[in-house]
């Protein structure tokens, strides 16, 4: 008896085509068709990422500056001390998010529906 | 002290699934102390004694080996009813299923390396389905399918193999009438 049949081979050829195949799905499954952008909690913007622009966001510290190029979204100029929202960098896929919490302004790239996160469910 | 007149007698055969289910427990815990980068993945080697068992013993076996498997080891690290228990009682149970169904297929052809990774992808479906539809709904989860399917496929395989390798053993000691005491 071999430790190793045909049918394992098929088995393991199946296996590896299946993981492949999900490899390849991996970020295919939503694209981020806009901005949400938020200020204090509430909608300041909500605006298409396929338009180039610069959005001027103000809040309690200062100006929020957002540009949107391409698909994708970035904060690049913000109050802040610490500045973790625009050393984060460009936002490409549906989900990301960039939040300036001292200055109280956020961008969220959301696709065609908004998806349940762990935050909101 | 008043002795308990309830007895229970335990039968050959069920001191036989204790056996192996608490040789399944002992290789949960060597599953839990190698460490591994992605946090969800495990080799799962209890599954090798659940193969093992079910192709000498049949599938009412395994069931109790992995059945009590998962109950002894969430006793032992503590996450009885935890979300983690529920998980691997789920995983547990599609492996199961996978290999009922997995029975059907010829055994000339299919090997416990077939047996081991079909129920390895079950038990990732099984888990993920249940941590997406109860405890994460979050398409996030879903990112990480793949590097779950690649270890089941890797984990499967080489659970798989150690069963093949062991069961090869036992026919062939079978095969030649040597006497050898298990007990």
């Amino acid at each position: 008896m071999r430790l190793i049949k045909p049918g394992d081979w098929l088995v393991m050829v199946l296996g590896l085509a299946l993981a492949g195949f999900l490899f390849s799905q991996i970020r295919h499954g939503g694209e981020a068709q806009q901005a949400l952008i938020r200020k204090g909690g509430e909608v300041f913007a909500e605006v298409s990422l396929f338009q180039e622009r610069r959005i001027s966001v103000p809040g309690p510290l200062g100006v929020s500056m957002i540009a949107i190029s391409g698909g994708a979204a970035r904060i690049v100029q913000d109050p802040g001390p610490r500045q973790y929202c625009v050393r984060q960098g460009w936002l490409r896929h549906e989900g990301d998010v960039a939040v300036c919490l001292p200055n109280q302004v956020s961008v969220e790239l959301v696709g065609r529906k908004k998806r349940y996160d762990s935050l909101n469910y | 002290m008043i002795r308990s007149t309830i007895e229970i007698a335990a039968t050959r055969e069920d001191h036989h699934i204790a056996r192996m289910a608490a040789l399944a427990i002992g290789l949960s815990l060597a599953d839990a102390a190698i460490p591994l980068p992605v946090p969800g993945i495990k080799p799962g080697f209890a599954n090798i004694v659940v193969l093992i068992v079910l192709a000498r013993y049949g599938m009412g076996t395994a069931i109790w080996v992995s059945i009590l498997r998962v109950l002894g080891g969430s006793l032992l690290f503590g996450s009885f009813l935890s979300p983690g228990f529920f998980l691997s009682f789920c995983g547990a149970l599609c492996s199961l299923t996978a290999l009922f169904l997995a029975g059907a297929l010829p055994q000339r052809w299919f090997g416990a390396v077939s047996r081991s990774i079909i129920a390895a992808f079950a038990h990732i479906a099984g888990q993920l389905a249940l941590a997406y539809f109860w405890l994460i709904p979050n398409v996030g989860l879903f990112a990480l399918v793949p590097f779950f399917a690649l270890a089941a496929l890797v984990f499967g395989t080489v659970n798989g193999l150690v069963s093949a390798r062991f069961l090869e053993k036992v026919e062939a000691a079978h095969r030649v009438p040597i006497q050898c005491v298990h007990e």
